[in-house]
Formats: C-alpha cells, structure tokens, sequence
C-alpha cells in the first residue's frame, strides 16, 4: 500500500513538473520554427539564431542584464552577510528584532512600491536614471535576501566556537575569517545565488529606474512583447535556458561537494574523538 | 563582538537601511501629501477615499490577489510534500525551481502564444471539438500565468519548513501508532505551518502589484493596485496620486505580515501537549 502511494505521489511530482515545463519546451520548439510564428510548425530553421547573433542591440541589453546581476549580487553578498552577523550578535532582543524588521521591509515590499519608491529617491536626490541607479536597485533588494539565507546558519553555528577561538587569542577577524564564514558558507552561496535570480528576473524595479538610454533583457522583451511574436525572443529564450541550466547544475555540484565532504569529516572525527578521550 | 572595528564592517548594510529601507518610505508618505500642482494638500487620500473607481479596483485587485495565492497553495502543498519524501529531491527541487530562472516576461510571453487566438492551445480546443476560445485577455488567463509565475515561491518555503521537521518526531508518532495520514495531521501539517505562511506572504503581496501581467496577458481588463501605481508613475506623472495608492498597498501588505505572522515561538511549542 505504501508502495502504491508513492507512485502517486511521484505522478503528481511529474505532472507538476511537465506544467511548469510545457510554456519554457514550447518557446525553445518554437525557436526553430521556419514559419516565423508559434503556432504551425513547418520546418526546421536556424535563421532565429542568426538574426540573434546580428541584433547587437540584444546582445548588448543581454550583457548589461548579466552584468548588473554579477555585480550586484556580488555587492549585496557582501553587505547582506555582513548585515546578518551583525543582526546576529546584537544583545539586545528589542533592537535586533527591529533590525530584522527593517531588513524584511523590502523583502515583502512589492516591486511596484520599491519601484517607485526608489524612482522618487533618485529624482529628488538628482541621480541619472541608467546602469548606476538600475545597479543600486539591485543590490538594494537583494541585500535583505542574502541575510535571510545566511542568518539560519548562523543560528546553526556552533557558537563555544567562536568562544574557543576567543579564549585561544584570536582577535574578532580571525574569528570572522576562520570561524564565522567558513560555518555560514553554504548561506553566503545560497544567498549569492538568490540574489542572482532576483536580478536576473526582476522586472517591475527595473522599469521604474531605468530611464530611456539604459535596459535590460526583462525590459526590453516587454517592449518587444507588447508588439507581438517574433520568434528572435524564442531563440533567446532557448539561450537563456541553457544558461540557467548550466548555473543550477554549478550550484547543484557545489552543494553536492559541500555534503560529501561534511560527511568526510564526521566519519574522521569520530575516530578523533575517541582518541581524544582513550588515549 | 561589538568592538568599534565591527561596527565598521556592518556599516555598509546600516547606510543601506537608510538610504534604501527609510527614506524611500519617507519619500513616498511625503509624496502622498503633494497634489498634482506641487502643494502639500490631503486631496490625493480624499480623492481615493471618496472615488468609486479607485475603491472598485481595490477590492477587484484583492479578490485577485487572493485567488492566485490560494490556488497557488493548493498546487504548491502537495507538490511541496511529496517532494519530501521523493528519492532524489534535492534534484527534484532545483528542477521545479528552476523555472524562476527563466525571466519572467519570457514566460509570459510563452503564453501569449500557447493562448492566443490560433495558439497551440485554441488548436488543441479546435481538434477536440470546443471550436477556437478567446483565452489570452481574460480574467481566467490572468489568474492562470499569475498561479503559474507565482507557484515555486510557494513551493520553496513549504518545502523548507517541512524538510526542517525533526525526523524523531515521525518515527515517534509512528511509533506511537499513528497511521500516515495522523502522522500528517497531527505533525507534519501543523509544523509546515510557518512555511506556508511565508509562502503566502511571498504570493499575496506580489499578487497585489502584478502589472505587467495585467497589460500583456490580461489585456488591461484587470486593473491591480500595481497597474495603477505605474500608471500614474509612468504615464500620467501624477506622482502624488500614485505615492496614495501606494500607501495604501502598503497598508494591505502590512495587515497581511499581522495576519500571517503567527507566533514565531512555534518551535518551542512542539513539546506542548
């Protein structure tokens, strides 16, 4: 019976699955498509493609997309993590949770408000819309994502750590270097690849503080959507796809070596402990 | 650590507290206040409060808001769960993840093909004999991509909230004698509580400030707070009327945080009974 169940289970795993698949396989299918709409496939073609690699436009938007999201998932790994040991070792209960307060007021803000919000921050602080103020937003919403993803870990750290660390001599950056960051490190990577994804799809912030010379591919493609099908966005998408592939594979890796290697140590420190203990 | 050399390394993310988290706020209260020639005035809260129309959209951009969270959590609970227990899930988890990498607007722009008038899914209507719908600018289109934009958010904290479930506490209620669907009721269920609440933040709010999807898929039928912020951002330049509705967002936004905050002492309350 609980055999049975499973498979239920893993049915409706798939089904999930297929739907969340079925629009992103119909834009790569599409991309191919010789018609030049998305709906009677004819034959197959690479004309898409071409017409891809020649929109210089595009490639520079798609540069520029990529480059704000490095960038400011970079910054914001920083600051965020940072932020989090900081919230972390407040003493007092009342100002910590305050500071926690204010960092998920972005978190839960919809893009509309930090949109405009930031548009009217600008203006009045005369700051050219353009890659800076479209970079800045960025960091800006990712930060608080980043110290969500590295406060748990730190809850989780083993804090006579950090105490036997202190009482060994070893100032505040030692302690932040070789205990801190190595026991948050897969948050810190959690929080980098989160905030990447933000970046990459936000769309709504974007369009408030780009201004007219600067874009990125989430706003370009609403323009071009707004026009109607053309199946250059196709083959982009398909692109796009094989990226996002390609990262989560990298991140699916990491984490993959991360465990092994976590596993390595605990079969080695049992052996050391009884060591320790009979000598 | 509250030397004055770690004071230094967080003041970058206090500068951001600032300039990013308050003074946006304060921007957009003061803003509020400023009608359309320039001076300080109430009119813009007046005109909001007093006018049908922008009561009307409220209530419809609620409504909406709360069908896709709730269809959303319908779709996503199970999903949530069964990937717990699935073999390779950590795998299975990025795969149903991974659609959020895949901008947003790409998707959307996906289903303006699958639903257009001889799009694959009218085609698909054809051959089975409903004869060609109108799909794509309907409020059924809207609420369709807005669920299926917004279901991994729902799925990933679910997901975590049940995976932090301490295995013991399964293996005592099994032990116990509880059948699978009273181990469910009783422990799974209640301590996943916290990640559907996050899960419901994380959709609802959104939900509320959908504004492109209302323009490309829903074809301006449905007009949400967030449609209505950006149009008087961006095309009218009525800052002040814009800057009101927006207030009153983040009025719903913070009734919501209240409403689904719930007690976050919960994990010391396992032992209670």
């Amino acid at each position: 019976m609980k055999k049975k169940s499973f498979s239920w289970a893993n049915l409706y795993l798939i089904l999930i699955f297929v739907l969340l698949y079925t629009p992103i396989l119909y834009l790569i299918f599409y991309s191919f498509n010789a018609a030049g709409t998305m709906n009677a496939f004819t034959g197959f073609t690479g004309e898409h493609y071409q017409a891809l690699a020649d929109d210089t436009r595009l490639i520079r938007i798609a540069l520029d997309t990529f480059r704000v999201a490095l960038l400011s998932s970079l910054f914001a790994t920083v600051i965020g993590t940072l932020g989090a040991i900081g919230i972390f070792f407040v003493k007092q209960r009342k100002t910590q949770t305050t500071l926690l307060g204010l960092n998920n007021v972005l978190l839960v803000s919809p893009d509309v408000i930090i949109g405009a919000s930031f548009l009217l921050l600008f203006t009045i602080a005369g700051f050219r819309l353009g890659f800076f103020s479209v970079l800045f937003s960025h960091i800006a919403f990712s930060i608080p994502i980043v110290v969500l993803m590295v406060l748990p870990k730190l809850e989780e750290m083993n804090l006579n750590m950090v105490t036997a660390a202190k009482d060994l001599g070893a100032n505040n950056w030692q302690v932040l270097k070789s205990i801190i960051i190595p026991s948050i490190k897969p948050g810190i990577l959690a929080g980098y690849f989160m905030a990447f994804t933000y970046s990459i799809d936000d769309f709504a912030v974007t369009f408030f503080v780009t201004g007219n010379g600067f874009a990125t591919l989430s706003v370009e493609i609403y323009s071009r959507a707004r026009q109607g099908i053309s199946l250059e966005i196709n083959a982009l998408s398909t692109i796009l796809f094989i990226l996002a592939l390609g990262l989560v594979s990298g991140y699916y890796y990491v984490q993959q070596q991360q465990r092994t290697r976590r596993r390595k140590l605990t079969d080695i420190d049992p052996t050391n402990h009884q060591k320790a203990v009979s000598p | 650590m509250t030397s004055k050399q770690n004071r230094l390394l967080f003041f970058p993310y206090f500068i951001w507290i600032g300039l990013f988290v308050l003074i946006p706020i304060g921007l957009l209260i003061y803003q509020s206040f400023i009608g359309i020639e320039g001076t300080f005035t109430l009119e813009n809260i007046v005109t909001y409060f007093t006018s049908a129309t922008y009561l009307t959209m409220t209530l419809q951009s609620f409504i909406y808001a709360f069908l896709i969270t709730v269809i959303t959590l319908l779709i996503s609970y199970p999903t949530a769960y069964f990937l717990t227990q699935a073999k390779r899930k950590d795998l299975w988890m990025l795969l149903l993840i991974l659609p959020t990498w895949i901008n947003v607007l790409l998707k959307a722009y996906a289903f303006i093909g699958l639903l257009s008038q001889d799009g694959s899914v009218n085609g698909f209507f054809d051959w089975i004999g409903l004869g060609r719908q109108q799909l794509l600018f309907t409020n059924a289109s809207f609420l369709l991509v807005a669920t299926y934009i917004e279901i991994p958010f729902m799925l990933l904290p679910i997901y975590n909230a049940i995976e932090e479930i301490d295995p013991n506490l399964l293996n005592a209620s099994r032990d116990l004698g509880a059948s699978s669907w009273e181990s469910f009721k009783n422990v799974i269920f209640p301590l996943s509580l916290s990640g559907v609440r996050s899960g419901i933040q994380v959709v609802f709010i959104p939900s509320l400030s959908l504004f492109m999807l209302t323009r490309l898929i829903g074809g301006n039928r449905v007009i949400t707070l967030g449609t209505a912020i950006e149009q008087h951002f961006l095309v009218t330049q009525n800052w002040g009327m814009g800057s009101t509705i927006g207030i009153v967002l983040i009025v719903l936004m913070v009734l919501t945080m209240i409403l689904t905050s719930g007690r976050k002492k919960g994990k010391k309350g396992v032992g209670r009974s």
